[in-house]
């Protein structure tokens, strides 16, 4: 078994000396572990010993389940990131942040009006908010996060959408504020309603809609389903794929 | 961010970059000449991993005994139950329900919300979070023929031709048809297409289309519909139970041989529940995770195929799974984040590959596996490739070339996911190109359903990556994600019109104890239990001196 280096934590059986230059410490829940200096913080967790359970998900950056928080030494800072996303640094603290359901309420999406009250309405919460920026910072994605809320509490349901189109919904922004918003819940109902309300639809599904409720492909489709597999090899290598890609 | 030594072949790349972006403005069949049939074989023979020696071995138990599939999805299906199936209790039910969907990624979502439509009670066994799920995950888009352009008919030949002509020709008829109907159906939910000035869906192509098809919402496609679909799922408290970090590990059959629910195992407590169901849906998705080959993937956490081991113990037949999706463009540098899909929307807009010397040496939008096979071949017999500093390889894809073919800002606007994973690691894909490797990305086979999404067993309907005989033996991009939503709605709807008439009989567990008879006699060890559920990446030393964290479960 490892012997204690002078912090009186393990090292896996080198000397803090004796590390490798490739490995930094790291503490995880408070615990000093030596793991290699490219390692995520998932990695990093993984490579102390940790099986994940709950705060793993996609592991690519885009399901949110790993929102995580972390400490410097020499830092009174809380930082935030993404645990798949973040590279540990020497003497990093970390802690996993268990994603909490936060409220969302229930709505039926084809009653509601996109109006300029329904994002107050539904969460009037909103209007409680300070401006005080703690939700942007925490955004591992960078997303202008109080400037949404504020466009909520006009009741611009476009300009919600557009600028938290991006969100990962990893909780990180309601985890931090103090007026209790759910951010993310808000930016989904307004791209909800903005997909379904107020986007500009063209003609040309309802045009194709039409089209196969008449039947107009089911004699092709009939024809080329009774293809011999030669002859549907055939035809597919000679079509035509010289198609613009702009 | 890049070394010097890679920072010189970027150079080259630079050099044949106004060459190549001639080309590109001529026409995508004049980057490159595609492959013909012969030439595909060949790349494919040589260079696949699926046609390796080891690559596949013969399962000797269960349907398919005596095929050759996977080796590492034949590890698993010969490997013994989490629990005593003489032991577990049958009598008392902890839920019973209409239906058990069994995995919340976009299939097991979309078949709740058509199955409470249909007038059913349902419940959701989920391995992680709800969404959690290689749905949340893809960024390219969905296939769907909506434009003039094009049509449901070259949409299908595009596909089975894709599938080397291997595919369900009623399921690929299913899957083309219905594909504008989806696409309006996500819209009224609320998701937020990608459209031009007239509101009409803007299309790009991929790999192995003849026409642009490919439909997206930025390069978040999969997110944005995940996320609404979880939301209406969210929106139905009363008819919707979710049962998150509670995966199933069995199914229960009935008397009769009909499916009639599930044992799930909550992972935190380690508790085993019996789910009684009039039917049952299997929605889990695909199998990345197991690393097939060595190779590093791009699917979520819980890609372990536990979907296929469940029906195969049951009885249900697999198809195709003797074929694996290795997606050309995973990327190899920073290592951090090696094995990460790099959308193939990136050579739909006009991304080539080239080599270390900045050559073209392929068509860039083969199907996915000669694509990924020339990629090999350029990095191996040919010794083209691009060596990272802790020994992966891989060739260039060259993105600045995007934004000189569409116009400054596209890149920006079209793939933000991607500008965003590239930077927080210091690399600015507008400015340089990315290296790139195939990556374990897909499983073409799984569990074979019909075109109602029905198995062999009565009551167990199949939808999207778990499901087999759609995409024959290499699925197109943008069609799995179609996929899911045609035949998760097919599945929700005739589950819950099965389950009027249905009667479910005394349930049991004799088709594990017959499985396990089974693995007895042809000697197989009880080393290996599964499904996996997890994958594990604790380093070798310290796993053996955790003697009590293993996956084996309680019951054992
Ligand atoms: C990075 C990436 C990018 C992609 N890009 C595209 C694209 O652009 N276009 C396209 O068409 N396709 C794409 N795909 C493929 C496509 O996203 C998937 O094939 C599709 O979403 C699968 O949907 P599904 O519902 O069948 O499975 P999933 O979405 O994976 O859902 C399965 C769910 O079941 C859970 N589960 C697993 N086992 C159990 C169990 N034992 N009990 C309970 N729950 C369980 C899983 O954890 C998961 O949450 C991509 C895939 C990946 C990984
Ligand atoms: S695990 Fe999905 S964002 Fe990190």
């Amino acid at each position: 078994m490892a012997k204690s280096s002078s912090r009186g934590t393990r090292t896996r059986k080198k000397k803090a000396d004796e590390v490798p230059k490739e490995m930094v410490p790291v503490y995880i829940m408070g615990k000093r572990y030596f793991v290699p200096a490219a390692s995520t913080i998932m990695g990093a967790l993984e490579y102390a010993g940790y099986q994940i359970k709950r705060g793993a998900g996609c592991r690519e950056g885009f399901c949110g389940a790993c929102a995580t928080v972390y400490r410097t030494p020499k830092s009174y800072k809380i930082q935030y990131g993404l645990a798949c996303q973040t590279v540990v640094e020497p003497d990093m603290y970390l802690a996993q942040l268990p994603f909490f359901p936060a409220l969302k309420k229930v709505y039926d999406i084809e009653k509601l009006k996109p109006s300029t009250e329904v994002l107050s309405a539904i969460y009037p919460e909103i209007n409680r908010c300070v401006a005080c920026n703690t939700c942007t910072k925490a955004c591992p994605q960078e997303l202008e996060v109080m400037d949404y809320i504020q466009a909520a509490i006009r009741g611009d349901i476009e300009k919600v959408a557009h600028l938290s189109f991006d969100c990962i919904m990893c909780g990180l922004c309601a985890a931090r504020c103090p007026a209790e918003i759910v951010h993310y819940n808000v930016g989904i109902l307004a791209r909800r309603l903005y997909g379904k309300y107020l986007a500009k639809l063209g003609e040309y599904l309802p045009a194709r809609l039409k089209e196969i409720e008449e039947g107009k492909f089911d004699e092709e489709m009939k024809e080329i389903m009774s293809l011999s597999r030669e002859k549907l090899e055939k035809r597919y290598y000679e079509r035509d794929l010289d198609f613009q890609i702009t | 961010m890049y070394p010097e030594y890679m920072r010189e072949s970027i150079r080259k790349v630079e050099a044949t970059r106004p060459k190549r972006l001639e080309l590109a403005k001529a026409g995508l069949s004049k980057v490159f000449k595609p492959m013909t049939e012969e030439e595909r074989d060949e790349v494919l023979r040589k260079f696949h991993p699926d046609y390796t020696p080891d690559a596949r071995r013969e399962v000797r138990v269960g349907p398919n005994k005596g095929e050759k599939l996977t080796s590492k999805v034949v590890d698993l299906l010969e490997a013994h139950s989490r629990i005593d199936p003489k032991k577990f209790d049958l009598s008392a039910p902890d839920y019973e329900t209409d239906i058990l969907i069994i995995g919340g990624g976009g299939g097991g979502c979309m078949a709740a919300l058509w199955a409470i439509q249909n007038g059913a009670k349902v419940i959701i066994s989920q391995k992680l979070r709800l969404g959690d799920a290689n749905s949340m995950m893809s960024q390219g888009g969905m296939q769907a023929a909506v434009n003039p352009h094009d049509s449901p008919v070259i949409h299908y030949l595009d596909i089975i031709g894709g599938g080397h002509f291997d595919n369900k020709p009623e399921l690929v008829k299913t899957l083309t048809m219905n594909a504008p109907f989806i696409v309006k159906w996500l819209q009224q939910l609320g998701v937020m297409w990608d459209r031009d000035e007239n509101g009409n869906l803007t299309t790009k192509a991929g790999g192995g289309t003849s026409r642009r098809r490919m439909l997206s919402a930025r390069d978040y496609t999969g997110a944005e519909i995940m996320r609404n679909l979880r939301d209406e799922v969210r929106n139905h408290p009363d008819e919707i139970d979710v049962l998150e970090f509670n995966p199933a590990v069995e199914l229960v059959l009935d008397d009769e041989g009909k499916a009639a629910g599930a044992i799930l195992y909550n992972l935190e407590t380690e508790e085993y529940y019996l789910v009684k169901a009039k039917a049952t849906i299997i929605t889990t998705g695909g199998f990345g995770r197991l690393h097939i080959k060595g190779f590093a993937t791009t699917n979520h956490y819980g890609a372990t195929a536990d979907g296929l081991v469940l029906a195969y113990r049951a009885g249900a037949k697999l198809l195709y799974m003797d074929s694996v999706q290795y997606h050309p463009t995973g990327a190899v540098y920073p290592e951090q984040i090696a094995g990460f899909l790099i959308t193939e929307k990136v050579r739909g807009l006009g991304g080539q590959p080239v080599n270390k010397h900045g050559e073209l040496f392929v068509f860039p939008l083969e199907p996915r596996d000669v694509e990924a096979a020339n990629f090999i071949r350029e990095c191996t017999e040919r010794d083209n490739g691009i060596k990272t500093p802790s020994g992966r390889v891989g060739v260039w894809l060259d993105s600045p070339i995007i934004d000189m073919l569409n116009g400054e800002g596209t890149i920006h606007n079209a793939l933000p996911a991607m500008v965003r994973q590239f930077h927080r690691f210091g690399i600015d894909i507008t400015k340089e190109p990315m290296l790139v490797y195939p990556t374990l990305h897909y499983q073409n086979g799984g569990i074979e359903i019909n075109e109602r999404a029905e198995t062999s067993i009565p009551g167990l309907y199949v939808a999207g990556e778990a499901s087999g005989g759609l995409h024959g033996r290499n699925r197109l991009m943008g069609n799995s994600v179609l996929d899911y939503n045609v035949f998760g709605k097919i599945a929700g709807i005739n589950a819950a019109e099965y389950i009027k008439s249905v009667k479910i009989g005394k349930l049991t567990l004799q088709h594990v104890i017959d499985f396990e008879r089974e693995l007895k006699e042809v000697g197989i060890p009880k080393d290996v239990v599964s499904p996996m559920i997890l994958p594990d990446y604790i380093p070798e030393g310290v796993k053996k001196k955790q003697l009590t964290t293993e996956w084996h479960g309680t019951l054992m």
